[in-house]
């Protein structure tokens, strides 16, 4: 038996939970800076430690077993999903552990329901409605970021699906939990468990049908606004559970999360509302292959690439997503490095969404040991495109689209994008004409001073970074 | 505690979250996010709760998976944010990198 217990809610306990979540508001301020992010973060994870470790010395705690078996799981897919994945799966990484963190909040709420009955006496509505709000919540989350996991991780398209009359299921389906919500809370003398649970599965289908039509390219900013949600339901947990640690952790990434929502949004050009009741690529389905007939462009191979490149007096690099998916961001290092051997200046454009989340991008190239003064943002390079020779476009897409400037019309329209057409020069290394995330076709592989290198992004690197060496 | 004090708390801890995140430079936006990410693994403490205090082959269950997911959640986050920081503090070696072993 352990010895030195404590009383649950005592002072004791409430103390350490309030070391806690110091730690966690101190964690998350340096998580701001970059000098002291990586120190930050394991701040935190030092205040997890001391609230977990707090949890399991309260007095009455039973179920070893259970318990051990729990944190094992978790902690087992937890370091092996962790060690194991790629920069380039970050993101939905995130979604996944959001999701699981929801679906939690979902289960403790189920139980925390299921035990108010059991003691058959009236349950105080301070519990229930946050349970409640726990149990939609999460339960929304969990299966919202699922659905962003499944297309980051390309197991479902990433356009848009959308179902015709999309809007009025999900406004039924907001009427019919908002009434199981009142219904649940008048009858608060005997609620129904059944009823709780038909709550929960309504909010899955929900979650479902909310994160669907969205597409990929907005997928970071609908990861964050679900983490913040997680974050709010797991403070409701804690009002049910009158723990100080859940309210104030869970409410801190709730509206830590809402802030960076915001921001990441605005880094897009976007509104929150316009990314979840739009459906990125309006016209839905047919749209989104774009008619069909082949419209005029020039090929071209490495070793015209690799000469239009040497000749330059400067080189402007745009990395995207399919940069990162070939793993060509060392590749694209030797061919910057093979060009500064020859006195061209080299520069990259990283788009405040390059890669798959704002800031993505800075950490694949940090990874090939690009140095941090050559990674121009946006707003810093586009007055330099029209003095750039060449812009080389490595598996980016939309975010090079001129109908984001040029078209009022397009799904895009307004987006920032890196204006590399302004250059005299554009070469597109991609594998095919097909549309990226957006779903949209793009203008920019069809203007006159735009060449194609239709090839895996790793190879064509490589190619080029051999044919500039011949030169 | 009571429910006025718990509101109070939650109030204030809003105003918190809003204060600290302020001007975040877009390169770290990602592992922020995966930051507060972690941190609302928390709830792993409610299935903690819930199994610590069960009596009931339910409970049980939902209770131990309650807990799996939260460990996935926190430890998981925690990780992968120290991974992503980790190519950043990786900057300033580059320079200090002797005699290059990968060069040719």
């Amino acid at each position: 038996m352990v010895e030195a217990v404590l009383k649950p809610g005592g002072d004791a306990a409430t103390a350490l939970y309030i070391v806690a979540f110091s730690l966690f508001i101190i964690g998350i301020k340096q998580g701001t800076h970059p000098t002291t992010a990586k120190r930050g973060n394991l701040i935190a994870a030092a205040g997890m430690a001391v609230a977990v470790v707090t949890t399991l010395l309260l007095d009455g705690m039973g179920n070893w077993g259970l318990i051990v078996l729990g944190l094992g799981i978790g902690t087992a897919v937890g370091v092996i999903a962790s060690i194991r994945v790629q920069m380039t799966e970050m993101p939905q990484m995130v979604a996944l552990y959001n999701g699981v963190g929801g679906g939690a909040v979902a289960l403790i709420a189920w139980s925390e329901i299921r035990h108010g009955i059991s003691l058959g006496e009236d349950f105080p509505l301070d519990s229930l409605i946050p349970i409640i709000f726990a149990g939609v919540v999460g339960s929304v989350s969990f299966w919202g970021s699922n659905i962003a996991f499944a297309k980051l991780q390309d197991l479902i398209p990433t356009r848009p699906i959308a179902a015709p009359g999309q809007q009025v299921i999900n406004a039924i389906l907001v009427i019919a939990i908002v009434t199981i919500c009142v219904i649940l809370a008048v009858d608060h003398e005997s609620p129904s468990q059944g009823l709780f649970i038909l709550l929960l599965v309504l909010a899955a289908i929900l979650g479902n049908l909310v994160v669907l039509p969205i597409g990929g390219a907005d997928m970071p900013v609908v990861i964050s606004l679900l983490n913040a949600f997680t974050g709010l339901s797991a403070a409701a947990a804690g009002f049910a559970l009158d723990n100080v640690a859940l309210i104030v952790a869970g409410t801190l990434v709730g509206s830590s999360g809402t802030i960076l929502t915001l921001e990441m949004a605005t880094a897009m050009n976007r509104s929150v509302a316009n990314i979840l009741f739009s459906g990125f690529g309006g016209a839905p389905a047919g749209g989104a292959t774009g008619g069909g007939e082949e419209r005029p462009h020039v090929s071209i191979g490495a070793q015209d690439a690799a000469i239009k490149l040497a000749y330059a007096d400067s080189v402007v690099i745009v990395p995207g997503y399919g940069l990162a998916v070939a793993q060509a961001q060392h590749a694209i290092k030797e061919v910057a490095d093979e060009l500064e051997q020859r006195g061209v200046t080299v520069n990259y454009a990283i788009h405040p969404v390059a890669g798959r989340m704002p800031g993505h991008m800075n950490v694949l190239l940090a990874e090939a040991d690009v140095a941090y003064e050559n990674l121009k943002e946006m707003e810093e390079i586009n007055p330099e495109m029209p003095r750039t020779s060449v812009a080389v476009v490595v598996g980016a897409n939309d975010v090079t689209n001129p109908a984001a400037k040029n078209d009022p019309d397009s799904p895009i329209a307004g987006m920032p994008i890196i204006e590399v057409s302004e250059a005299q020069e554009v070469i597109v290394i991609k594998r095919s004409l097909s549309p990226g995330f957006a779903g949209i076709d793009n203008d920019l592989f069809y203007e006159p001073n735009t060449s194609m290198l239709f090839a895996d992004a790793k190879q064509a690197a490589a190619d080029i970074a051999s044919e500039i060496g011949n030169l | 505690m009571s429910l006025m004090t718990e509101i109070t708390i939650f109030v204030l801890a809003v105003f918190v979250g809003f204060e600290v995140i302020s001007k975040v430079p877009t390169t770290l936006h990602t592992p922020l996010m995966s930051q507060t990410n972690a941190i609302h693994g928390i709830v792993m403490l409610g299935g903690l709760i819930v199994v610590g205090f069960a009596n009931d082959g339910v409970e049980y269950v939902i209770g131990t998976i309650a807990i799996a997911f939260g460990t996935i959640n926190i430890v998981g986050g925690f990780m992968v944010t120290d991974r992503m920081l980790g190519m950043f503090s990786k900057k300033p070696k580059p320079k200090a990198k002797a005699d290059g072993k990968g060069g040719s």
